[in-house]
């Protein structure tokens, strides 16, 4: 464990000035080598708009540059840093260390991800769930075979499923998911809202073979309707609702 | 999983009427050894002690089933659960069947 009080007086790309301070307590673990996790802390100064990704990267320039975080965009759209900050799942970029209201700042690798390393966990399953719900408008025409170039949607059929297009493959809703902890073949609540999103556009014909693939063994049924995936969601997806949804077409009240 | 839904809904329309027919008569005594006994014999009634056998029999272990498929996962032991749910399912309906019949017959 390392235990630092300042930081160097070095340029940054963001400048840390600030006389407060928070702990921040990294999860550092590498399956390779390491048989549990461990907690390194550091104290990092912060200002009103310091997000949590920032102060990780301060870690990373100043005191420990192995410590291992997925990010990119820094604006909540590319959907690489999800984590868990004091034991919710957040993105790091989206989360301001001074609206967390605590001096001790905890982060981890998201739950039901297997862990690469650190904060940085595998996404093969989330990918391969999403892919399996064929997450594209499937049609029998063509648009390049007809005259018209678009398949025009009134504002009331756009509104059916606008929500759960935001979505950004970030991962929180599968991490927060208590059936995820459990169900290693659940096809989990990132795919099962997708799965609306498409079921639920007017353009998309390929609602039978979705409902289909997600009305197996371990697909919808599964979900207990504990909604975490709702509240976690950074883009104001509503995957459980999403799901409650999808239940009403395969029980026959919606069509 | 209609299965579920549809067998939860029956059984509880189903067990509602099989509680207020107690109500019918004074509670202890409708459950006197004589009287259970004439429910038994009593056709319809015997009947819907059977269709809720097996209604709950279907719901309780395709619970049971769904349950234990969320504790483990692997093809060889969920192949297992379910057979095995569904083997202990008609084990059970065929006891309770067995049951009714022989009471409603008079060979209790």
């Amino acid at each position: 464990m390392a235990q630092v009080s300042s930081i160097a007086d070095e340029q940054t790309s963001t400048p840390l000035s600030s006389s407060k301070s928070i702990t921040l307590k990294i999860a550092r673990y590498n399956p390779e080598h390491d048989e549990s996790s461990k907690f390194m802390e550091f104290s990092i100064p912060y200002e009103k708009w310091t997000t949590v990704l920032e102060a990780i990267l301060e870690v990373k320039k100043h005191f420990d540059h192995s410590v291992a975080v997925r990010y990119s965009c820094r604006q909540a759209t590319c959907g690489s840093c999800g984590m868990i900050i004091n034991g919710k799942p957040r993105l790091a970029c989206f989360t301001k260390i001074s609206e967390l209201n605590s001096d001790i700042v905890t982060v981890e690798p998201m739950n039901n991800f297997p862990i690469i390393r650190d904060l940085a966990v595998k996404f093969e399953r989330l990918f391969d769930s999403h892919q399996k719900i064929k997450p594209y408008l499937i049609r029998d025409d063509s648009e390049l075979e007809a005259d018209a170039k678009e398949f025009l949607q009134s504002p009331q059929e756009l509104e059916q499923y606008i929500q759960f297009a935001n979505c950004i493959k970030c991962g929180l809703c599968n991490s927060a998911c208590p059936t995820m902890a459990t169900d290693s073949s659940f096809v989990g609540p990132q795919a099962l809202a997708q799965a609306y999103r498409y079921v639920a556009d007017s353009r998309d014909k390929g609602k039978d073979s979705r409902l289909k693939i997600i009305d197996d063994s371990h697909g919808i049924w599964r979900c207990h309707f504990a909604g975490s995936c709702s509240q976690v969601c950074p883009k104001g997806v509503d995957p459980a609702m999403g799901i409650q949804l999808l239940r009403g077409y395969l029980l026959g009240f919606r069509s | 999983m209609k299965v579920h839904y549809g067998t939860a809904l029956a059984a509880v329309a189903l067990v509602a009427v099989h509680i207020l027919m107690r109500l019918t008569q004074g509670f202890a005594e409708s459950l006197e050894f004589e009287n259970v006994l004439a429910n038994y014999k009593f056709i319809p009634y015997a009947a819907m002690l059977e269709l809720i056998l097996i209604l709950l029999s279907i719901h309780g272990f395709n619970g049971l089933r769904v349950i234990l498929l969320e504790l483990k996962q692997g093809r060889t032991y969920e192949k297992a659960v379910s057979y095995g749910c569904l083997a202990a399912m008609i084990g059970l309906i065929a006891y309770g069947s067995r049951t009714i019949i022989m009471t409603n017959m008079g060979m209790v």
